[in-house]
């Protein structure tokens, strides 16, 4: 144990994808059913959007209370083009026809016909709504709780739109019924295995990207705007154009995690990025332990995971159990699940270098901002 | 940057060898499967059958209701001996009133368990949300809620209402009271919507005049302008399809603009008994209901359905129709294995047309063709007692047409 806190950074950086990569790639497999596995690859897409908003707040101090709508724009883009290609060329899809009395394709759906655009748009679609909100909001220094409720209302913003627009959007349904994947018939298990290892690929190459700039010159820079956003106005930065960067990070990584959830679960909704699910998403983060890089994902799938395993043993009580669960981590682990290690080691040395807000602490300063 | 780029490609590499490994042996869309679905498991004693509702949520309310009269048809079933000599095991899940969480019990239900049917859902997101897990799997739901047709999946059987049973009577019935005109007011999702472009084109093409048409988001409570609208367009009558707590706001303020059931009826479509009871009858006596059954239909079936029921679950406990939808389902089912001799799910298909079932609403009878059932159609008014009574039926169950290819006015809907 001794020699692995002291060990060469880069080489536990090594240890630890390996490690990981053995897990998901080696282990899940074997030992999980297909059922389970593609359970699994739906909670990895929830941890591709935790890796985000682990960088976002935890780093960045952004509470991003309506990550949903990236998973959102992300989600629709792919479940678009994957209906059209199950429709066939010049075909509408099937809800169109029920729901829409329309008498050809809508204008805006067309693109998503081309894979490289559908693609292309799961990620850089979120981005760019990112980047237009904002540049509005952290330009205008809105932060804090001001923040986290214009995020929310994006939220809710967007599941009214859907909504509303049940002809060309599928209104509550969603987009459902989604049989192919460029090509490939998702009913396959072993389609969808490979889906599970695309998910599974995904989720190490954002770890490692993630990894990499927190500990860039970047992701210092990001704390410090985090702890202290006048100093580094002060020191010559624009925290406006650091923060930016992490929440537009932080969306394309949701826009990603909603396109692979689409082919990974088969459906997209309004109730996967409406207010509800968009919190679900931090608390996942928050039980994990948002500062850390792992804390993100293994709190986002040990909530997740938890939320299948308690409601198929107790189908009646199961939700307080999960209020419980979340209680007794706030209360106990206010630094989440990662912060189980670090205790250990705490209890042995002095305080690692980079230590993070834990998090209550931060949730009472950013609400008193 | 130079490790990052190391890193990264470390990562495209393995995720990039593991899809063309994976992908060489997957079938492409089009192909033909040999392998068809999960079969279940019927070898023990037993045989399972699942349960799927929101037992959380804003549909628990509903949904629960319709769980425990699944529960006293197997209860029912067993102390008579089971099917085919089997004890039936009811396996529960909570669908959680969220629509992809349905679709993953769904598939647990089937894979894991190993059910030989699932009973349940209640919203039409529910419904499309699990069609493809039944249809991937070949497994059998049993749907017990009326809901907006245009459906016909091969491996459902909709025990509820479809439009021509339930929504196009409402209409007739409206029409034979010398109503001249109506205003639509629903809940913004996929039912009302549906429901309302049917009845504009039974409108158009009988002579009834549609002076507006409102949708108010799911849960909402302020009806404020709605009413104005209403009042103001003076129609003969409302149609409502708004659902849950909705209700409550409209009708309070319905109530509170001086609109009264006498001078402007309102048709709701999905009130029923348990819902009466939380809105209010002072609210609501005198208004109509379309359904297919209610707690007064007479008949000795009904009597031992509520007699029973209240014993299970107390007296104060009414029933309603989704919840007769779904005792009945379970008995079709019943009837339908013992017909074909087995749990299949093919031959049990293969079974269930002309399968009948003395149900509390009256004599039903399984459609093969379209897996809906022939249900009487049957025009309420909310007394102020919280019951409804019957004012007009069909006099003999409505042949199922979830495509409304019967009526010509709905040619173009579908």
């Amino acid at each position: 144990m001794k020699a692995l806190t002291e060990m060469n950074p880069r080489l536990r950086a090594w240890l630890g994808f390996g490690l990981g990569a053995l897990v998901l790639f080696a282990a899940a497999p074997a030992l999980l059913s297909d059922f389970r596995l593609s359970l699994l690859a739906k909670y990895l897409c929830f941890a591709i959007v935790a890796v985000g908003i682990g960088l976002a707040w935890g780093r960045g101090g952004l509470l991003t209370l309506g990550q949903g709508v990236f998973f959102g724009l992300g989600g629709y883009a792919m479940a678009m083009h994957l209906k059209l290609a199950d429709a066939g060329p010049g075909n509408m899809p099937d809800f169109m026809e029920l729901y829409g009395q329309l008498d050809e394709l809508p204008a805006w759906w067309a693109p998503f016909a081309n894979p490289a655009f559908a693609l292309a748009a799961t990620v850089l679609l979120p981005m760019l709504v990112a980047f237009g909100l904002g540049t509005l909001v952290f330009r205008r220094r809105v932060r804090g709780a001001y923040f986290a409720i214009l995020s929310q209302a994006l939220a809710a913003a967007m599941v009214i739109l859907l909504i509303g627009q049940q002809g060309t959007t599928g209104g509550t349904n969603g987009l459902t019924d989604i049989d192919g994947f460029f090509g490939y018939d998702l009913d396959d298990p072993v389609n969808q295995r490979m889906v599970y290892f695309i998910i599974a690929a995904v989720l190490l190459g954002l770890l490692a990207l993630t990894r990499q700039l927190m500990r860039s010159r970047y992701g210092e820079l990001l704390v410090a705007v985090r702890d202290s956003e006048e100093r580094v106005r002060f020191l010559g930065y624009n925290p406006a154009n650091v923060k930016l960067v992490a929440y537009v990070v932080a969306a394309g990584m949701a826009g990603l995690a909603g396109a692979l959830f689409v082919p990974a679960v088969g459906i997209i909704s309004p109730a996967l990025i409406g207010i509800v699910p968009s919190i679900e998403f931090v608390i996942g983060v928050a039980v994990g332990g948002r500062a850390a890089l792992l804390g993100p994902v293994l709190g986002a799938v040990a909530v997740a995971w938890a939320k299948t395993a308690l409601s198929e043993r107790f189908p009646g009580t199961w939700t307080y159990l999960q209020g419980a669960m979340f209680v007794l981590v706030v209360a106990f682990l206010p630094g989440g699940l990662a912060s189980l290690w670090g205790m250990v080691r705490r209890r042995r040395e002095t305080p690692p270098a980079p230590a993070p807000v834990t998090g209550d602490q931060a949730l009472i300063k950013e609400v008193a901002v | 940057m130079l490790r990052l780029h190391r890193r990264g490609l470390m990562a495209g590499s393995v995720a990039l060898a593991a899809a063309l490994a994976l992908s060489a042996c997957g079938a492409k869309t089009g192909e033909n499967e040999t392998a068809g679905g999960v079969t279940a498991d019927t070898s023990g004693d037993t045989v399972k059958v699942g349960l799927l509702n929101s037992l959380s949520g804003t549909m628990a309310i509903s949904e629960v209701t319709v769980r425990d009269a699944i529960l006293l048809a197997v209860e029912e079933i067993n102390a008579a001996g089971g099917v085919l000599g089997k004890k039936i095991e009811p396996i529960s899940e909570d669908g959680a009133s969220d629509w992809p969480t349905f679709a993953e019990k769904a598939e647990k239900l089937i894979k894991v368990d190993r059910v030989a049917a699932v009973f349940g859902c209640w919203t039409s997101a529910s419904r499309k949300a699990v069609k493809p897990v039944f249809e991937e799997n070949k497994a059998l739901l049993f749907y017990p809620v009326q809901y907006e047709g245009l459906e016909q999946s091969p491996y459902i059987f909709y025990t509820g209402a479809t439009t021509n049973q339930q929504i196009v009577p409402g209409l007739d019935y409206l029409k034979a009271q010398g109503k001249k005109s109506v205003y639509l007011v629903g809940s913004d999702y996929v039912f009302p919507r549906t429901a309302n472009k049917i009845i504009k084109a039974y409108a158009e093409a009988n002579g009834l005049k549609v002076l507006g048409e409102d949708y108010a988001p799911l849960g909402s409570t302020e009806f404020g302008t709605i009413v104005n609208k209403v009042k103001t367009a003076k129609a003969d009558a409302v149609f409502n399809t708004l659902n849950g707590d909705s209700n409550v706001a409209f009708f309070k303020e319905y109530k509170s603009a001086g609109l009264t059931a006498a001078a402007m009826p309102v048709v709701s479509v999905s009130i029923a008994e348990e819902e009466v009871k939380s809105i209010g009858t002072q609210y609501l006596a005198g208004q109509l209901t379309a359904w297919n059954y209610y707690q007064t239909t007479t008949g000795p079936a009904n009597d031992k359905f509520v007699k029973a029921y209240k014993a299970k679950y107390g007296a104060d406990k009414p029933t309603s129709d989704p919840m007769e939808a779904a005792y009945t389902a379970v008995y079709l089912w019943k009837a339908m294995v013992e017909k074909a001799g087995s749990f299949e799910v093919e031959k049990v298909k293969g079974a269930s047309d002309g399968v009948t079932f003395e149900a509390p609403e009256g004599l039903v009878t399984v459609d093969g063709a379209t897996q809906h059932i022939h249900k009487t159609a049957r025009i309420g008014k909310i007394g102020d007692d919280g019951l409804i009574t019957e004012v007009w039926n069909s006099g003999s169950p409505v042949k199922p047409d979830p495509y409304l290819k019967g009526y010509p006015w709905a040619t173009g809907l579908s």
